[in-house]
């Protein structure tokens, strides 16, 4: 087994989820089954091999800096959950 | 009359010369949706009200002569991760299901510059994840040609509404395989750019080095007219390619004769349905018969390209997926006490599982003392993919392979993620690698369509449709209806 329940809630907690118990098994068993299939990727040996990020060769692309008309403040805010004051309102984030 | 039956250029045609008008087929279509929508499933949202103004819009531009583009007032399906301005854009989420974008991605400002008509949003898996529409947070997608069998997915809302008679072009997107997949399963046409070609601005991100934007379609001439359209470099996307954008109609030619059409061994090897197989054999023949020059292929790292996507994608989705925190827009749950706590719960409420596992996936191969192990090593795998592609290219002009190695499957969500994530094997390959591919109808196995796929080399989307045209224009599977029960 490549990872045990509690790295699974770990892993969880880095991507701010949570799993809940009843399908902590499970979870972990289909976690474990694509990790054991990825073992075949070390039958090829890659050293020196670049790695491919992007398969186009990119660059910076640059404009001219010119003020543009953005996001309006009602834009902005009309999906918010939560708006006061025409900010963003959130529950307390520190005690 | 059944207008839902037609292609966009056969429709164009009867508009200018004024044989219909925008407004009756547009309200022809919305009637086939009334009809046939509660068994296929393939719409999440439809804007009637807004169509139907489009519509009377460009009948009156046709009554006062002006020149329209192919596409004006012809009515599409969007698929639901692409921003349409002031429609509900959901991306199938419970995340997303209140969500209202401000902005129109860079496919809508340029369709709706030609006057085209949007007739609505359709079903995808839950943030393009999937390959049958079940990951959805709405109901599940059903195929047009039996009923308890799966679309594909995960642009199955777009490719059931075509095949259906729901919209008369549509658009979907491409990470693994997501246009070409569901295109196979349903019977139409559905093509993948080459990566760049189409601006993802608006296309709400998964993995950002393999989305792409493209057509699904009744026939390849309208595949080659979307394309027309929606192709071309953008200032919102620095991955947008500056390439000229040729006339895709052009490349509209029936014949094949010295095309030199590879067949790479590995994508007819065990797991392929030997009846799928009989279909593709029959294609190649078919097509050595229109004059082309079969080419036996190997691309050797064939077998590990589905699970170095399984690395990239979620790793790319599991970055990309953190925007959605609770805060400024998406589904928050509003009982808890502290901004930490609202994130995490908002999160795990607002996505379906294949969304969780993949975003855990991708956050694992990327943490440190996994890194090396699993990422970098399927981005140094991905290079040799590539590689293989080159090598074929200079012994061919293009591949032809299956686009799934099976037709349609049941709805029954029997599948572990891992069988579902090996049935990708042959579209996961052309993304990696960044090229256009095309799934075509080659014909039918027990009653279900079976797709083929042709690959091109970059930017040789040309000679993808050339060789997909011919073919379509040799049979008749684009003009067969799917039979939706009898409907």
């Amino acid at each position: 087994m490549k990872v045990t329940a509690k790295e699974v809630k770990h892993i969880a907690n880095l991507s701010r989820l949570t799993v809940p118990d009843s399908e902590m098994e499970k979870f972990t068993e289909q976690f474990n089954q694509i990790l054991n299939y990825a073992d075949i990727l070390q039958k090829l040996d890659t050293k020196g091999i670049e790695p491919t990020p992007y398969v186009l060769p990119i660059s910076n692309v640059l404009r001219e800096d010119i003020a543009v008309e953005g996001v309006s403040h009602e834009e902005a805010l009309s999906n918010a959950p939560d708006v006061q004051n025409g900010g963003f309102k959130v529950p307390r984030v520190i005690e | 009359m059944d207008l839902y039956k037609s292609a966009a250029h056969e429709l164009h045609e009867k508009l200018i010369k004024k044989e219909i008008s925008s407004v009756e087929l547009t309200e022809n279509i919305y009637k086939r949706i009334d009809q046939v929508d509660g068994d296929v499933k393939a719409y999440v949202t439809l804007d009637k009200e807004n169509a139907l103004a489009q519509a009377s819009k460009v009948d009156k531009m046709i009554a006062a002569g002006e020149t329209i583009a192919p596409l004006a007032g012809i009515p599409g399906a969007i698929k639901d991760n692409i921003s349409t301005k002031g429609l509900r854009t959901t991306c199938s989420s419970k995340m997303l299901e209140n969500f209202v974008p401000i902005y129109d991605a860079h496919v809508i400002q340029k369709l709706r510059a030609d006057e085209t008509i949007f007739l609505g949003k359709t079903n995808m898996d839950e943030f393009a994840m999937g390959s049958t529409t079940e990951t959805s947070y709405f109901p599940t997608t059903h195929n047009p040609w039996n009923l308890e069998r799966v679309p594909g997915g995960s642009s199955g809302g777009s490719a059931a509404a075509i095949v259906a008679g729901e919209a008369i072009w549509a658009l979907g997107s491409d990470t693994g395989g997501s246009i070409r997949q569901p295109a196979s399963f349903t019977g139409c046409v559905g093509i993948k750019p080459t990566y760049g070609r189409v601006s993802r601005y608006g296309c709400v991100a998964f993995a950002s080095s393999l989305d792409q934007i493209g057509p699904i379609t009744r026939d390849v001439t309208d595949a080659a007219t979307v394309l027309n359209t929606i192709c071309g470099v953008c200032t919102m996307d620095s991955t947008s390619l500056n390439e000229e954008v040729p006339d895709f109609t052009k490349a509209l030619k029936t014949d094949v004769k010295g095309l030199r059409i590879g067949v790479p061994k590995e994508y007819y090897a065990a797991g392929l349905d030997p009846k799928v197989d009989g279909v593709l054999k029959k294609a190649l023949a078919d097509y050595e018969a229109m004059g082309a020059e079969i080419v036996d292929i190997s691309l050797p790292h064939t077998e590990y390209a589905v699970i170095t996507y399984y690395i990239i994608a979620p790793a790319e989705a599991s970055a990309n997926l953190a925007r959605f925190d609770g805060v400024r827009y998406g589904y928050r749950n509003m009982k808890a006490t502290s901004a930490p706590e609202m994130t995490t719960a908002s999160r795990t409420e607002g996505f379906g599982d294949e969304v969780k596992r993949r975003i855990m996936l991708g956050t694992y191969v990327l943490s440190s003392g996994y890194y090396d192990a699993y990422y970098l090593k399927a981005m140094q795998v991905r290079t040799l993919i590539r590689q293989d592609f080159e090598n074929a290219f200079e012994q061919c002009d293009v591949l032809l392979t299956p686009t799934s190695p099976v037709v349609a499957y049941p709805i029954d969500g029997k599948m572990d993620p891992l069988a579902i994530y090996l049935l990708d094997v042959c579209t996961i390959p052309v993304n990696l690698a960044g090229l256009p591919g095309i799934s075509i109808p080659a014909g039918f196995v027990d009653g279900m369509p079976v797709g083929m796929q042709l690959i091109g080399k970059v930017l040789d989307e040309e000679t993808v449709l050339r060789a997909a045209y011919a073919f379509e224009q040799s049979h008749e599977y684009h003009k067969v209806m799917a039979p939706l029960g009898g409907k």
